[in-house]
């Protein structure tokens, strides 16, 4: 037998191990080793809190006692992940950009920073979660229990509530020591998160384990468990639709409002992309959760003693058939269950209480300023969240111990899930409707949270505990439309359906009502604008004017709240934005903005800004300023779009005819700078003939200087000549009139062609080639390829100014294209110049030397163009060098 | 000796051709193919006139003729401008600078001749 001190040192040595866990991705992410700890798969792991004991081992019992409803505590999660993704993703978006550290701290962010809000859904979050926190208790206690009585052990009252009492000190000291180490809720706790999703794999692992003996070890295999599913009563069992529906909308709403899903979903999301890969690998695990709930609920009825409690079925099964190995597994699944649901939902609580209660009060307890300038609020933060976790814990060992733990699990899941989706009407009309307003928000939750106590909670804590049984028959004094579970006389409902019914109808209706009938303060219309709007603006409109804050003291402030190295980085990084030196930035009212989201994600948005109001002076954006800037921006919102497309499609069009309006002009510019060129490049040959001719024609010279002089006309007007050959050329290749001639042939031959026209023989310039790389096969005109080879190397032997002048050719084939670079050994090209040589006239040596009329280049750019191919210069060679590409033919290629 | 033309131009058969007119018209011309040298030899030997081409390499003919004005000892040196571009706002600007007178190309050598003892002989 295994003896009930081997269970507990396991239980042991297994929070040990999670310990570890927690404490090495801790300092894993200390060091900024964060990245498998933001894998999606880590998210979705941490999302499986949602799965609670309630459903390791509730969803059993659920089978056992209601048949396949149990079913509808998974769908409602798997329609919001799978259909609803998109409210997840404006959630994740909004507390991300408003640094939001709880649900309850999101609705009064929503509603202008309400202090009032935070406190009321900081309320219904408590006194939702106690139940949940007890079944928890409760869960684990009775697991003990049942290995104590297979140990021989018979357990009294006494030793029952001193295991839940020791359970929920170890798991408070647990989530003390992991939950509260950083301040700042935004600041992830990845130790915990990685603590879950480790405990995520065991419980999964352990049902799946469980599932597998039942079907396969005791069944005999999937078909005989088919067959024994249908002789059980299971499949009998009538559904009711109304329940169903109910159970899928609460299990769907619960999942978005429960404090501690918004905590993994929300807070500890670490990349909006997680959510991509959560809304299918969380369905998923939802459906291998409830794979085997039924089996082992049918043969948990077969094999196991009438009356034997059906939640526990998880654990008596193995433990009947001597499986003591599985049972244990089975053990630490379930305790994994609870544990990771009780230390995220005590996280999240008690940021909650901390945040939305202790602080103001504090606050408000402390002579103005001083509070915020002397006391040592992280202290007080920290301490305040260490106390919080310990009261939730308390209050739910407290609601284990009123209500006898003798409820079924499922039950008071249920009754926790109904008060925790009060939020929901406030939260989704916060994200969705600029017209709701804080009033309503409360007049709304305050009903739904007066309706479940009466009709759910008050009931839930067992008959005669704190309502008498005469006022559940007849109502309070006798008033029958009050009776808890039949309001305004409608008898006949089940309880849930009931409750959520009535709380849920009266929540909205008072949540609209409300809204419609009063009017937003400013700060509620700006906030309410960037809550919708989040897709649409990112940026905030500045609430604060700067008011009389010094930035020293902004910044003490702020290291007091955010500790010393956090608040000096804020402050040094908004100074080097603003191109200041040091730590103290010009206090903006940007910065204020910026400042106060900071400091939110540690004290909530509510705090927060009372601090920063103190420290200002109260010169927070007076109430006419706010709405003036609260108008402008909805007006801007509501019309942005129109405006936008509108604005956008005339500032498209006045960037075209700007841009065509300067084309044109530079084009002028151009055309003038061209004539004057042109001029003065045929006047200056057309001066040589005329003068040398007057001169001949005056005939006083000797023979020698009349027949030089002969030689300057006849080469001036050659020069003439060629100028206008050049001019006509380049003109025909501009206008795309030219003709080319197809032709196929050897880039060698080519290159020999072009180094003999180019008329080497009596030069220095040396050419070296690779003959090699030259047997290219070259479809394309060949005498316009020539022509830029000459003129290359032609260049080369004018301007290269190196005292053994060389220029290497290179052929290098490079997919469908050859590339030949002309390289010389002489001082280059400036890199100002290297674009502007291929303009026309554009030389940039002296011109004397040159002899053309910088035509050249600019020719060999229309050629190369022509021909499909280009010409670049080649920065960083040894001297100048030019680039030809041209695409090689796909039968070239081939051959090549 | 005659009196010395100091001729900056930079295409050498240009050069060749004023140079033979002038000579035989009994001038000593000196030339020079850009501004920079000219002007420090002007300053140790004051020519008696200048013919300036404005499309010089590197600094153009107004920018000298700018420098030949701002300067004490060539301030007062007759300047006559050559041009090819031959545009009207070029004469402007050259005479606004102070050239004697302006020409363009391609010109006739007895013009060159005479424009050249007017200004000397002036």
């Amino acid at each position: 037998m295994l003896s009930f001190n081997i269970l507990v040192f396991v239980a042991l040595s297994y929070v040990a191990f999670l310990f570890a866990v927690a404490f090495v991705a801790e300092r894993r992410a200390a060091r900024g080793h964060v990245g498998w700890l933001q894998s999606p798969m880590i998210y979705t792991l941490s999302l499986s809190i949602y799965c609670t004991a309630w459903t390791f081992y509730g969803a059993v019992g659920y089978a056992a006692r209601s048949g396949l409803e149990f079913a509808t505590i998974y769908l409602g999660p798997t329609l919001v992940m799978v259909g609803w993704w998109w409210i997840l993703r404006r959630l994740v978006r909004i507390g991300r950009s408003q640094r939001i550290t709880s649900i309850a701290d999101l609705v009064s962010s929503r509603f202008g920073k309400s202090t009032q809000l935070g406190v009321i859904v900081t309320i219904i979050s408590m006194v939702a979660a106690t139940p949940y926190i007890a079944l928890q208790l409760q869960s684990v206690t009775l697991s003990f229990s049942v290995f104590a009585k297979t140990s021989g052990q018979e357990w009294q009252a006494a030793d029952v509530n001193a295991t839940a009492l020791w359970v929920a000190i170890g798991l408070a000291v647990f989530t003390v020591l992991f939950g509260t180490r950083n301040l700042d809720a935004n600041e992830r706790h990845h130790g915990i998160v990685m603590a879950i999703a480790v405990e995520a794999v065991v419980k999964l692992i352990a049902l799946l384990a469980v599932g597998a003996f039942v079907v396969w070890g005791i069944a005999g295999g999937p078909a005989q468990m088919l067959a024994r599913i249908d002789a059980s009563p299971i499949p009998l069992w009538d559904q009711s639709g109304g329940r169903w529906v109910t159970l899928i909308f609460l299990s769907a709403a619960a999942f978005l409002c429960l404090p501690r899903m918004f905590q993994v979903l929300v807070v500890e999301n670490a990349n909006e992309r997680h959510l991509g890969v959560a809304s299918w690998a969380f369905p998923f695990y939802l459906f291998l959760m409830s794979l085997f709930v039924v089996p082992i609920a049918v043969v948990g009825l077969d094999l196991l003693p009438a009356g034997s409690n059906p939640d526990l079925f998880v654990l008596t099964v193995p433990l009947s058939q001597g499986r003591e190995g599985l049972a244990m597994l089975s053990f630490l699944g379930g305790f994994s269950s609870a544990t990771s649901m009780v230390i995220v939902a005590t996280i999240a609580l008690a940021t909650m209480v901390s945040n939305h209660i202790v602080v103001p009060l504090w606050l408000n307890l402390q002579p103005d300023q001083e509070a915020v300038m002397s006391g040592d609020v992280r202290q007080v933060i920290l301490l305040s969240r260490r106390l919080s976790i310990a009261a939730v814990l308390a209050l739910g060992f407290l609601y284990y111990r009123i209500s006898g733990g003798g409820t079924a699990l499922a039950a008071i899941g249920l009754v926790s899930f109904t008060g925790a989706v009060q939020i929901l009407p406030a939260m989704l009309g916060g994200i969705f409707w600029r017209g709701a307003t804080g009033l309503g928000a409360a007049m709304g939750l305050m009903t739904g949270l007066v309706v479940w106590v009466w009709t759910l909670f008050l009931p839930s804590i067992g008959v005669d505990a704190v309502i008498p049984q005469s006022v559940m028959q007849t109502g309070p004094w006798g008033i029958a439309a009050l009776r808890p579970q039949a309001l305004f006389g409608i008898t006949g409902l089940d309880p849930v359906v009931h409750g959520v019914m009535w709380s849920m109808l009266l929540n909205g209706a008072m949540f609209i009502a409300g809204s419609l009938l009063s009017f937003p303060s400013p700060l509620e219309r700006l906030q309410g604008a960037q809550f919708v709007n989040i897709f649409e603006h990112s940026a905030a409109a500045p609430t604060w004017t700067t008011g009389s804050a010094k930035a020293e003291d902004l910044l003490i402030m702020a290291q007091r709240i955010m500790g010393s190295a956090e608040a000096q980085e804020v402050f040094l990084r908004e100074a080097t934005q603003q191109g200041k030196s040091g730590y103290l930035p010009d206090v903006t009212p940007e910065f204020i903005e910026r400042l106060e989201r900071e400091l939110s994600g540690s004290v909530g948005a509510a705090t927060s800004h009372a601090m920063i109001g103190q420290l200002t002076g109260g010169s927070g954006v007076s109430v006419e300023d706010l709405i003036a800037v609260a108008d402008e921006a909805a007006q801007i919102l509501e019309y942005s779009n129109r405006l936008e497309a509108k604005s956008d499609e005339q500032e498209r069009t006045a960037r075209a005819l700007r841009v065509a309006n300067e084309k044109l002009t530079a084009l002028s510019i151009q055309k003038d700078a061209f004539l004057s060129q042109i001029s003065h490049e045929l006047r200056t040959p057309m001066t040589s003939i005329r003068s040398f001719s007057e001169i001949l024609r005056d005939g006083e010279m000797t023979g020698d200087e009349q027949s030089r002089y002969a030689r300057i006309i006849h080469d001036e007007a050659i020069r003439l000549t060629r100028l206008l050959d050049d001019l006509l050329d380049l003109s025909v290749l501009e206008n795309g009139q030219v003709v080319l001639h197809q032709q196929t042939g050897q880039l060698c031959d080519l290159l020999d062609r072009a180094i003999g026209a180019a008329g080497l023989h009596d030069s220095a310039l040396v050419v070296s080639r690779k003959p090699e790389a030259e047997a290219l096969t070259l479809t394309s005109d060949l005498d316009r390829l020539v022509q830029v080879f000459i003129n290359l190397i032609a260049n080369a032997q004018k301007y290269c100014d190196a005292d053994h002048p060389h220029l290497k050719i290179v052929v290098r084939t490079k997919g469908r294209e050859c590339q030949i670079d002309f390289i010389d050994n002489g001082s280059g090209i400036a890199p100002e110049n290297q674009q502007l040589i291929f303009e026309k006239f554009s030389r940039v040596t002296d011109q004397s030397k040159a002899g053309g009329a910088g035509l050249g280049l600019a020719i060999c750019r229309e050629i190369m163009h022509r021909l499909g191919g280009k010409i670049s210069y080649l920065p960083g060679q040894s001297g100048a060098a030019f680039r030809v590409n041209l695409p090689l033919s796909e039968t070239a290629t081939a051959l090549a | 000796m005659g009196k010395r033309v100091l001729l900056i131009e930079d295409e050498p058969n240009i050069i060749e051709a004023i140079s033979f007119i002038l000579s035989r018209d009994g001038w000593t011309v000196h030339t020079h193919e850009d501004g920079q040298t000219a002007m420090d030899k002007m300053l140790s030997l004051p020519p008696d006139m200048i013919i300036l081409d404005v499309m010089l390499p590197g600094r153009s003919g107004f920018d000298i003729l700018r420098d030949l004005r701002a300067h004490d000892v060539t301030k007062a040196i007759p300047v006559m401008m050559l041009t090819a571009r031959g545009q009207e706002k070029d004469r402007e600007l050259a005479l606004r600078l102070g050239a004697n007178h302006f020409m363009t190309k391609p010109f006739s050598n007895a013009e060159v001749r005479d424009q050249v003892r007017n200004l000397i002989e002036a």
